[in-house]
């Protein structure tokens, strides 16, 4: 059974049509690489899984059950997590602070409970090592580098059982190492059993990770094929409109 | 054998000290320590138990708000009503008192006009989406004159029945020959501290500062928060506008003029940056500290006190100055 369904899913604004009856769906352990010119309607279509915006028309069901979000805090309640593509990071903040900043650990009794700050350095600092990533959970996020920003952002969505993780553009601002490896924290989040949608414009980090592609063009799907029966050329025709639809 | 995974996660790229040492509060504490060094071997008078008793409670006024104003700077707010504010608590506390009211009662009418205050500019702030200058600004204003409208513009100085409870919360000495607004300040200083330190609403203080953005989406109340901060910081100029009040044994409609200036300055002495994100209790205090030993010691020392502005708005350049220099050489 998919974990994520979306079925004849709409969204418009006004007279603006962003996303056109899209349906697909995921499987556990999946990447799935979402790619579109910018105004294709992947953004849109994110922020519907995200809670952000409700769809017009449609529906979306998790493990064969209905799923209705009106808010980014239910999203993340049904074991839905967004990377946002600004990473959402407070630079003033520790590692482990910006980690679990709005679900912090305390102790305590009753109203009185204080910030436990060595159970939050100690998880994020176990979150980090199944990350393979050098990032130390005491440091501040100003001194980190793109990929251990990466990482930050990435531990987030281990605080809970995930079982989708959507990630909007993560490779865009950073070095070409850091690249690398941004697509092993990927790899290792499936290898977790976690569908990872990876929202990108970069053709080889889709075809270096993804299983599967879908792709956009005037909020419709165009294209929903495996990777390997597809290829950057095909993919980018598809984007630029040059080939209309394949199956 | 290379380092392992672990070894590096377990790590932390600065020590304990060498974070204190690069902090700008510690530098300035170190300044304000010099100076007290340097005047009790250069002067007669500032090292004598009489002197002191006055610098510690000068420092209180400016300290108590500044502890407030810390918290709206560093979610990166600024709250220019503090003196005005001062004013009409004050002026509401000597008014409800000398129409015979007890100092319970005034007490809890002056912190009402302060909370009150300060959640119509954390909404306007945060809910309508005014900028804190303009808001704060505009209070500047109306405070100081509802005070005039309160009191026809009169000097308050009989308190009815309480009145000598009332100075003797200002300007008695209960706890072994301290002045009692030291012990008040002393405890606010840290209560602030440890909000800041331990509780979770401090960290959405600091993250907010921070990246406003990010709070909002990792679930922050940051509207909530931002409502809390502004009431802390007038209710923190209402207090010091209580224990002002009490010490001094009457009211006029100037009294905190210019306050404001003061307040802020003690605070990015002490290290808070006004684009948000940084500052401590510790350094609102440090900072008001400094300001203090300054104007006390030109008194001392014999220098005209026309002089006294231009050391404090040096001691702002060069508090700062240094910070930046600092960071300058490490991005280097």
């Amino acid at each position: 059974m998919a974990v994520l369904e979306l079925t004849n899913i709409s969204k418009h604004f006004g007279a603006i049509q962003a996303v056109n009856d899209v349906s697909f769906s995921i499987e556990a352990g999946e990447v799935v690489g979402l790619m579109g010119d910018n105004g294709a309607g992947k953004s849109t279509l994110v922020k519907m899984i995200a809670g952000n915006f409700s769809p017009s028309h449609g529906t979306m069901r998790m493990d064969g059950a209905e799923l209705v979000l009106n808010k980014p805090v239910e999203a993340r309640r049904h074991g839905i997590e967004i990377v946002h593509q600004d990473l959402a990071l407070c630079d003033n903040l520790t590692a482990a602070a910006n980690v679990f900043l709005g679900r912090e650990i305390r102790r305590g009794v009753g109203p009185f409970r204080i910030l436990d700050y060595a159970s939050m350095y100690k998880r994020a600092g176990q979150i980090f090592a199944e990350l393979k990533s050098e990032t130390r959970p005491r440091d501040l996020v100003k001194q980190m580098s793109g990929g251990q920003r990466q990482a930050v952002a990435i531990a987030r969505t281990r605080l809970s059982e995930a079982k989708i993780v959507l990630m909007d553009e993560p490779t865009a601002a950073i070095s070409v190492r850091q690249v690398a490896e941004v697509l092993n924290l990927i790899r290792h989040l499936r290898d977790q059993g976690i569908a990872v949608v990876l929202i990108s414009h970069r053709m080889p980090d889709v075809f270096d990770v993804a299983d599967r592609v879908i792709v956009m063009r005037r909020g419709r799907k165009v294209a929903d094929k495996r990777i390997a029966a597809s290829s950057p050329e095909e993919v980018t025709g598809l984007i630029t409109g040059a080939i209309e639809q394949v199956a | 054998m290379a380092i392992t995974l672990d070894q590096t996660i377990a790590h932390k790229q600065q020590s304990w000290l060498a974070e204190k040492l690069s902090s700008q509060t510690f530098w300035v504490l170190v300044a304000v320590i010099l100076a007290c060094i340097f005047l009790s071997f250069a002067t007669d008078s500032f090292a004598t138990s009489k002197n002191l008793y006055n610098i510690t409670r000068n420092v209180t006024f400016v300290a108590i708000i500044a502890l407030g104003m810390t918290l709206v700077i560093i979610t990166g707010g600024i709250d220019l009503s503090v003196g005005s504010v001062l004013c009409l608590c004050s002026m509401i506390l000597g008014v409800v008192m000398h129409a015979g009211y007890s100092i319970e009662v005034g007490i809890a009418a002056s912190i009402a006009t302060a909370l009150i205050i300060g959640a119509c500019h954390g909404l306007l702030i945060a809910y309508i989406g005014m900028p804190p200058f303009v808001v704060t600004l505009a209070t500047l204003s109306i405070a100081r004159s509802l005070a005039m409208v309160a009191s026809g513009n009169t000097v308050v100085f009989q308190f009815g029945p309480d009145h000598d409870k009332l100075l003797a919360l200002g300007g008695g000495a209960w706890f072994f020959g301290i002045a009692n607004p030291v012990v008040y300040m002393v405890v606010l200083a840290l209560l602030t501290g440890f909000i800041l330190r331990w509780t979770r609403f401090g960290r959405y203080i600091y993250a907010i500062g921070g990246n406003e953005h990010a709070a909002v989406l990792t679930g922050v109340p940051v509207r909530q928060i931002k409502v809390a901060v502004y009431m802390i910081s007038s209710l923190s100029a209402g207090i010091a506008g209580i224990i002002q009040t009490g010490w001094l044994g009457a009211i006029t409609t100037n009294i905190g003029t210019g306050l404001e200036l003061q307040v802020i300055a003690a605070a990015v002495i002490g290290g808070a940056a006004l684009a948000g994100g940084v500052g401590t209790a510790l350094g609102a205090i440090v900072g008001a500290a400094l300001i203090e030993v300054i104007r006390n010691s030109l008194g001392l020392l014999g220098i005209n006190a026309f002089w006294q502005g231009c050391f404090i708005g040096g001691a702002i350049l060069f508090a700062v100055l240094f910070d930046r220099m600092r960071k300058f050489r490490q991005s280097e």
